[in-house]
């Protein structure tokens, strides 16, 4: 008795799948690596001192020259204000549901919320504060807006992560330390919050990166302006997602230029906050066998 | 979530009275006119076209990378290649919509002009002007920008077939393919039907980069080479800085329909998840 081989008909179909699926992988990939090239390539004309240093005021659009220093610095303090409001709440409400919600009904609504909320598009939380914040407390667009846009993005990721690395901790941990007579909010700072903590940094350098990059929200909230406004409190500022879109739209080279290298400052910004909460992930991951 | 809807329509609701025209299918955007006529139609249509044709596109490439990873690839470099793909959602998204207007635009010109040539008896490929600004274009761009999502949940369900039944399939004979047909397929199916409807919300609510590559026209065509289309989230971004009072919440009342399209889409796929793992638990 032989060993019967495959009929050439399956093994020619088997063969074209695999031909298919690593297709498939290849297609997927020459996107990232035409954009990542092209941006890298356009955006070292004029990624220099001056772009990093000098604002856009008095400057036009077809005069060369000119910076992203008043879009970069808007960009730190909005996302910073954004982390400041929705970081606190997001672990706060992931401790709830992991730590005191359980399965009830009240948890299993603000989970379903939750997931619902991640999937609201970045414009209608613009519309949202541009809505309450603008028109309806009559205040100014600012910096500050522009922030409440982004946490309103950014809490539902956080509260995420932060559950799902919550639920990673042993329950082993916790009873030990009931066991020694240690009250439950004890419990949780002590030893629930620093055994999952290099998880949550984790997940919330992504999602700090994912708002880093969002240009919707801020065009309604934040508005246009071409000058330094450190204070984000009041009138408008700028921020880098904008300064690209407010650059790519215009017909002028040396803009586009400059929309080149401010998407450059962009990426390499968001890239280094993935790449630091990957490795922050991978080193100190308490799974890391797995 | 309820403070969302609540303050879009008390904002949306003046405008909406000083409409001159019925607003779930008047198709021309002029609520800055003196009397205002706006209308949800053909926006609605621009977000629902692109988006479907961005998935269509998305599809069976996502379905094909998670495959690969979880299946094909070598299981030592399967992580990292998995972390090449979700560097594609780490691209902000006006730096795909920089990289479409820029380079895709001009590029897709010459593909275009042969789809219409030799495929031009196809509703969707008609049309006499062809360019490279087209809604073509910007589903490509959604399609990429949605890819990463759809993979990776994909990938997730894949890997959590249970092993017995990849090992049961092979035993009998079955090749890789008719394993993957036999056991990973019908496993995954739900995962993945919601995997498809996260990335559909993603598309609809996309803003930026459609905004930059749209050529915002108003009408309904379904000639995608042509250089029409426009989208809810386009127009939100585009007009609104020439906006008016009535313009403002003109655009709030369609961001309203946008909110509720994804909510209803989002909400679909989380209850196909919901159920499948309450029936595996």
């Amino acid at each position: 008795m032989s060993i019967q081989t495959l009929s050439t008909g399956r093994r020619a179909k088997d063969l074209t799948v695999r031909c298919l699926v690593y297709l498939a992988f290849a297609v997927a990939v020459i996107p990232l690596v035409s954009v990542i090239y092209l941006v890298i390539k356009n955006g070292m004309a004029r990624f220099d001192f001056d772009f990093l240093y000098r604002s856009m005021k008095n400057i036009g659009p077809r005069d060369a020259g000119g910076g992203a220093y008043h879009a970069i610095l808007g960009t730190l303090q909005q996302v910073g204000l954004a982390s400041l409001m929705s970081v606190p709440i997001g672990i706060l409400t992931a401790i709830y549901l992991v730590e005191y919600g359980g399965k009830g009904r009240l948890a299993n609504a603000i989970r379903f919320f939750v997931d619902v909320m991640t999937g609201i598009p970045s414009v209608v939380a613009g519309l949202f504060i541009l809505a309450f914040w603008v028109l309806f407390l009559d205040l100014n667009y600012s910096g500050f807006a522009g922030a409440l846009a982004l946490s309103v993005l950014m809490m539902p990721t956080v509260v995420r992560s932060a559950e799902e690395m919550l639920k990673l901790v042993p329950d082993d941990l916790r009873e030990a330390s009931y066991a020694l007579g240690v009250p439950k909010w004890r419990t949780i700072v002590k030893v629930v919050l620093p055994t999952a903590l290099t998880g949550i940094v984790t997940g919330v350098m992504l999602a700090v990166a994912r708002v880093t990059g969002e240009t919707a929200p801020l065009l309604l909230t934040v508005f246009f302006t071409d000058s330094i406004n450190a204070n984000p409190f009041t009138n408008a500022q700028m921020g880098l997602p904008l300064f690209v879109f407010d650059q790519a739209g215009r017909p002028n080279d040396t803009a586009i230029d400059r929309a080149w290298a401010g998407a450059l400052t962009l990426i390499l910004i968001v890239m280094l906050l993935n790449l630091v909460a990957r490795l922050i992930a991978y080193w100190r991951s308490p799974a890391r066998g797995r | 979530m309820a403070a969302i809807a609540v303050f879009l329509i008390a904002e949306a609701i003046p405008a909406l009275q000083a409409n001159n025209s019925s607003f779930l299918t008047e198709l021309l955007w002029t609520p800055n006119n003196t009397p205002p006529v706006f209308g949800i139609g053909a926006l609605a249509f621009g977000t629902i076209m692109s988006s479907a044709l961005a998935l269509a596109m998305a599809m069976p490439v996502a379905v094909g990378v998670a495959l690969f990873i979880s299946h094909y690839a070598p299981r030592k470099i399967a992580g990292a290649l998995g972390y090449v793909v979700d560097l594609l959602a780490a691209v902000p998204s006006v730096v795909y919509g920089l990289w479409g207007v820029i380079f895709l635009v001009p590029f897709m010109q010459g593909p275009s002009e042969f789809l219409n040539e030799y495929l031009g008896w196809f509703p969707l490929f008609s049309g006499d002007p062809v360019v490279g600004r087209s809604m073509l274009t910007a589903a490509i761009v959604l399609a990429i920008m949605i890819l990463p999502i759809i993979a990776a949940i994909s990938r997730e369900v894949f890997l959590q077939v249970p092993r017995m039944n990849e090992e049961a399939a092979l035993a009998l004979g079955a090749t890789r393919w008719e394993m993957i047909k036999m056991a990973v397929l019908p496993f995954g199916r739900p995962g993945v039907m919601s995997a498809a409807m996260l990335g559909l919300g993603r598309a609809m609510g996309e803003t930026i980069a459609v905004a930059l590559i749209f050529p915002a026209t108003f009408g309904i065509t379904f000639g995608i080479l042509g250089p029409n289309g426009n989208s809810i989230a386009a127009n939100i971004a585009l007009g609104f800085a020439e906006a008016g009072e009535v313009g403002r919440g003109a655009l709030i009342a369609s961001g309203l329909v946008l909110f509720i399209i994804t909510l209803v889409v989002n909400m679909a796929a989380r209850m196909i998840i919901a159920r499948r793992s309450g029936a595996s638990a």
